[in-house]
């Protein structure tokens, strides 16, 4: 791909980004109280789409198929219960990664 | 500048900065390793700053993408920032020449640290915001150099470094989970968008899980809004 198209889905991708950021502001930003009902969403949708983004990042697994996403739900649960024991965010985030890497560089080839 | 202030947004993004730093670095080596080098990594941890987004980044521009499919693939992998900046209206109003900033800046780890705090007594709030999103941008583009020139001058097989960020989120939704009473909306998120993705495929999985997560919890106001009230 050339330089230039590089640039541009850069700044697709900066752009599409930013507004969303800005929208909600420029909608419902103006001097009126923010509604409850937004403000009960503000509350309880973030535990909902982390939820949503652990499923994201593990939709291309195959559990029909070889290796059943085992690379994976392995490594995560390593995540979970590495936080589980330490809480400590770099640990769990080094430790399952270099497990994942392992898993599937070594074990599930 | 206040060094109290200053102490407590270090104390309080030491959290951000060891996953910026890992999961910065896991992008830097994953985009150099992909034939870009560290300008283009550069580049897009300042101008995107949208750590999972940057992640998916490497493989549109790898996969010579449309611009078509590059902003639609931005628009779902980022829909959430639209409930990140609702729950923040209130809080940014009087921000004044600070708010493009942090507007710009609300990523999910620097919306998980404003979210809840009021900031530090004697000092401006939003200065203190201003300050988180500034610092967790510097971890970011920080992690993203170092993996960047990692990649470029040492040898070593990447494969499987992008869990990284399925390894942030696990670790995010852990955390959440000790941290909350109430996790029916964290089931919810899970169970609708397991569903979904077995019903719509992998590709067009997260526009139904948004709308169907949206739709329960609206839904169960009346239930979870009590229960959050009971637990506060």
């Amino acid at each position: 791909m050339s330089n230039g198209r590089v640039v541009i889905l850069i700044a697709v991708m900066a752009a599409v980004t930013a507004l969303l950021r800005f929208l909600p502001f420029w909608l419902l930003g103006g001097k009126r109280k923010t509604p409850e009902y937004i403000a009960y969403l503000g509350k309880v949708l973030p535990y909902a789409i982390m939820g949503m983004l652990v499923v994201y990042c593990l939709r291309g697994i195959t559990p029909l198929v070889w290796p059943h996403g085992l690379p994976e739900l392995l490594a995560a649960a390593a995540v979970a219960a590495l936080h589980l024991w330490r809480r400590n965010t770099l640990l769990s985030i080094a430790g399952g990664t270099v497990c994942y890497m392992i898993l599937i560089q070594f074990v599930f080839r | 500048m206040n060094r109290n202030l200053l102490r407590a947004v270090i104390l309080k993004t030491i959290p951000v900065m060891t996953g910026y730093v890992a999961l910065g670095m896991g992008f830097g080596i994953l985009l150099v390793s992909s034939g870009y080098g560290i300008g283009w990594a550069l580049a897009m941890s300042v101008f995107i700053y949208a750590g999972s987004m940057q992640y998916l980044g490497v493989s549109l521009i790898a996969n010579g993408a449309s611009v078509i499919s590059t902003a639609l693939a931005t628009l779902m992998v980022n829909a959430r920032h639209l409930f990140y900046g609702i729950s923040m209206i209130e809080k940014y109003k009087e921000a004044g020449k600070l708010k493009p900033y942090l507007i710009f800046a609300l990523t999910d780890e620097t919306y998980s640290l404003v979210c809840n705090d009021n900031g530090v007594e004697g000092s401006d709030p939003h200065f203190y915001y201003f300050l988180i999103s500034l610092f967790d941008q510097i971890y970011w583009i920080t992690g993203t150099l170092i993996g960047a020139w990692l990649g470029e001058n040492l040898n070593f097989n990447t494969t499987g470094i992008d869990f990284a960020m399925t390894a942030l989120f696990v670790t995010v939704f852990v955390e959440q989970w000790l941290t909350s009473k109430n996790h029916v909306p964290a089931v919810l998120g899970v169970a609708i968008t397991v569903a979904c993705l077995v019903l719509f495929g992998s590709e067009l999985f997260l526009i139904p899980s948004m709308a169907l997560i949206l739709l329960s919890l609206s839904l169960g106001r009346k239930m979870l809004d009590k229960e959050a009230a009971e637990h506060e």
